[in-house]
């Protein structure tokens, strides 16, 4: 079992998931970001899963997966209302709730 | 891995051949052409139709091959031997030790099916050539119809029951989304989710079977066979080890057969199949005659010694599937009597026609039954083919016969014959094929003692023949009526009925250019149309003659070539004696039926009989018959209008009440006493205690707000790096703690 790649896929699919939240200004782009880090964390849990031979990391990943389609869709309503009201997506434009 | 093996070393060893050995790739090509006319299908010359057809053509050259193939093997077996079907499986996913194969399970039914399948949906492309020209989504149909017969393949071939599921399930989404093909009218694409939610309550059996099978046979497969729990050759020879607990047999059987109810429009949840009528003609042929109704037939034929043991097959007294069949045949026979629509008629009778071969393989008659898949196929085809023509060419798109048909006979002289021979077939007439098949059932299930059943299916085979007769009357006899008659005057939105005005829209900008030359009325339909009917007919005629038992052992060849013979995979089953007094007392009723059914047709409309006019509305009882077959028996009202309600309805106000009552005097109550309360304590703590303290706090925290301002930025990437950074900073210092 090569356990050593699957760890290292997802710690590369980590990192650029989180260069993409810090770097990106496009709402949408961030979102997809953060689809890559609940990605990346799926593969761990499978990767010691298998390591394992336990489904717990199965169950766990399935888990994620449903969770995560709910969070795109909320996530997206709220870039469209967004858009709706402010005519743009730039995260740099969005700074009423600063102190 | 095998048990028998010292044993199959003396039998001859058998043989086999690339076509066997590749059938696996029977649906692969569908699915592959159907990918490609999404992908391209528009772009190309026929818009993606060339590749639907030479698909499904290409896999009926290669199920001919495997049928040949197959031929050959049994008959280089010896005469009691067990002819192995040529299993490949391959491991698909496995998850938490479960391991999901995919394969292919290859003998003599399914190679039957297969090529049964694949002939038949290679003609109905051909025919959808010309009867779906210029419609709006020409690519998606094609590419629909190429995936459900892929779907359907998959199914009949299917090694274990994931597979088989799976093939299983595509038809149900395939049958949506042609069902519902032309979305745009309301009642198409309430027909669409009716066909498929009512499916779909049968699939639940078919999940529950699936899962009780494996948990209980994995082991004893394991154990002997090597083989899954899903496998099917794995549970067929676990039924029969006489190792199952006869309880959970039972209960799995009965699951299986609650998804066969459901797929094969068996009593109760027959309701959709004539609703699936608003699909285009080509699709309710397909669905109709080889694919989607059949799948539930083919999974109690596929499966049958979980039956066969579960609920006790050739036990005295009859069994669920002979009593569901029974059923079936009558209620749904009765129906197509006070039907208008064409189309309907062929629906009622194709359900009847499913509750013949249920009928059969309740009650041992396997092989009648497998063979009665087979016939029906051609000829039931080949009618919903013809209907088409009908409306396609002669009554300007509409399916009504008491309104738009009538004297057809003359002008479209094609598709009269293909008709006249399929019905004949249908109602079982020496020599055509449905009589070899249709006898044989019921032959067989009198010989298996079960007389009452074998009563329900003469009469059943009477009432066929009077319907039939009727529809037949009304269509091609008597004097022309409405678009027939060539009166284009009407409105067809008005005037006909839902069927018929979807297929108007629908082909009418097509009609217009490739008849703009000629008179719009009633004529023969082109080529593309007639010669797939002609093809059909000739098998209606012909096909029953491949296991033709009136002529003796030498003509049984289908029973040589698919019947399993019995081991420890098949039952033993036995077969009636052929006797020409039992087949004269059929023949003799269907003669009957098409007698009196012909004399009262004819008084009726077209003599205008003043005795039989208005009956209805005359004599009470027939009134209220009528009116109660009308209403198909009022099973759909009591399922959209007392079931779905019962449970919606209920819910919805008494979670209003509970809201109403229950949650707002909980909060009104509280409301209430924290008000009191408060006002106490605002009194004297609030004022004295808190607010002293608060005022001081607010200056320290005012101070320490001031300070942090700046890292509350409002940028969204911000916060995150500074998250990122802290989680990484606490990562480091586990790591740390950790060494």
């Amino acid at each position: 079992m090569f356990v050593n790649q699957f760890l290292f896929l997802a710690a590369i699919l980590f990192c650029i998931g989180v260069y993409g939240v810090i770097a990106r200004k496009n709402a949408v782009l961030m979102l997809m970001a953060i689809e890559l880090i609940l990605n990346s964390v799926n593969i761990n849990l499978l990767t010691f899963a298998l390591r394992n031979g336990s489904t717990d990391g199965h169950v766990f990943a399935l888990y994620i997966i449903a969770v995560a389609a709910a969070e795109v869709g909320v996530g997206l309503g709220l870039v469209l209302l967004v858009y709706r009201n402010k005519k743009t997506i730039s995260l740099d434009d969005l700074s009423e709730m600063r102190g | 891995m095998n048990l028998f093996a010292s044993e199959s070393e003396v039998l001859a060893p058998l043989m086999s051949g690339w076509f066997l050995e590749h059938a696996w790739l029977i649906p692969v090509v569908p699915a592959i052409a159907f990918a490609l006319i999404i992908l391209v299908g528009k772009r190309l010359p026929m818009k993606g139709s060339e590749l639907g057809v030479l698909s499904m053509f290409s896999s009926l050259v290669l199920a001919a091959g495997a049928g040949y193939q197959w031929i050959q093997r049994t008959n280089s077996a010896t005469e009691e031997q067990f002819v192995e079907p040529v299993i490949k499986s391959w491991s698909w996913w496995q998850s938490g030790g479960f391991n999901f194969g995919i394969g292919q399970h290859i003998d003599g039914l399914s190679v039957l099916v297969l090529i049964v399948v694949a002939f038949i949906s290679t003609l109905v492309q051909i025919y959808s050539l010309e009867y779906l020209r210029g419609d709006r989504r020409y690519t998606h149909f094609f590419a629909a119809l190429t995936l459900f017969s892929g779907g359907m393949l998959t199914m009949v071939l299917a090694d274990n029951m994931i597979l088989f599921l799976l093939g299983w399930e595509i038809m149900g989404l395939c049958s949506f989304m042609l069902i519902g093909h032309w979305w745009e009218d309301d009642a198409n694409s309430k027909a669409a989710l009716k066909a498929f939610f009512t499916v779909r309550t049968g699939d639940a059996g078919l999940l529950v079977g699936i899962t009780m099978l494996y948990f209980s046979a994995n082991d004893w497969t394991q154990e002997h066979l090597g083989v899954s729990g899903f496998s099917i050759r794995g549970i067929s020879a676990w039924a029969l080890s006489g190792e199952p607990n006869s309880t959970v047999i039972t209960i799995a059987a009965v699951a299986l057969f609650i998804a066969c109810i459901g797929k094969s429009g068996q009593f109760p949840l027959h309701t959709w199949l004539p609703d699936a009528m608003a699909g285009p003609t080509p699709v309710s042929s397909l669905l109709h005659s080889s694919t989607m109704v059949v799948a539930g037939v083919y999974l109690v034929a596929r499966l049958y010694p979980v039956f066969f043991v579960g609920l006790d097959i050739l036990g005295s007294g009859g069994n669920l599937i002979m009593v569901i069949g029974a059923i079936t045949i009558v209620i749904s026979a009765a129906l197509a009597f006070v039907q208008n629509d064409i189309k309907r008629v062929l629906a009622y009778s194709t359900v009847s026609q499913l509750g013949y071969m249920m009928l059969g393989l309740g009650a041992g008659a396997w092989m009648p039954a497998v063979f009665h898949i087979f016939t029906h196929a051609f000829f039931k085809a080949c009618l919903f083919l013809g209907a088409g023509s009908i409306s396609h060419s002669a009554s300007h798109h509409s399916f009504d016969m008491k309104r738009d048909m009538g004297g057809l006979r003359k002008v479209m002289p094609i598709t009269f014959v293909t008709w006249i021979i399929s019905t004949l077939a249908l109602c079982g007439v020496f020599p055509f094929s449905g009589f070899f098949s249709k006898d044989e059932i019921i032959d067989n299930v009198g010989h298996n003692g079960y007389t009452n059943f074998m009563i329900i299916g003469l009469i059943g085979a009477f009432m066929t023949a009077a319907y039939m007769t009727r529809a037949t009357y009304l269509t091609f006899f008597g004097e022309p009526r409405g678009a027939s008659a060539g009166q284009m005057v009407h409105d067809s939105h008005d005037l006909h009925d839902t069927h018929a005005t979807h297929d108007t829209h629908a082909t009418h900008v097509a009609d217009d250019s490739h008849d703009s030359g000629e008179a719009h009325g009633p004529h023969e339909s082109g080529l593309l149309i007639t010669v797939p009917l002609m093809i059909l007919s000739v098998l209606a005629l012909g096909s029953g003659f491949l296991n033709a038992t009136p002529f003796g052992e030498s003509w049984e060849r289908m029973k040589l070539w698919v019947e399993p013979r019995h081991s420890e995979f098949a039952p033993e089953l036995h077969h009636a004696p052929f006797m020409w007094s039992k087949a004269s007392l059929s023949l003799v009723i269907v003669f009957a039926g098409i007698a009196v059914s012909w004399l009262i047709s004819s008084r009726l409309f077209t003599k205008r009989d003043p005795r039989l006019v208005g009956l209805t509305q005359r004599v009470k009882l027939l009134g209220l018959g009528h009116k109660f077959l009308v209403n198909k028996y009022y099973l759909d009202a009591l399922y959209e209008k007392v079931i779905v309600r019962s449970i919606a309805y209920p819910i919805a106000s008494a979670a209003y009440w509970f809201n109403q009552n229950i949650l707002d005097g909980i909060l009104h109550g509280l409301a209430n006493s924290t008000r009191k309360l408060s006002g106490w304590v605002y009194k004297n703590i609030d004022q004295r205690v808190v607010d002293g303290t608060v005022n001081n706090s607010a200056t320290f925290t005012k101070s320490v707000g001031t300070a942090a301002q700046p890292t509350q930025s409002g940028k969204v990437s911000q916060y995150g790096a500074l998250l990122f950074s802290a989680a990484a900073v606490a990562a480091l210092v586990l790591v740390i703690i950790n060494t």
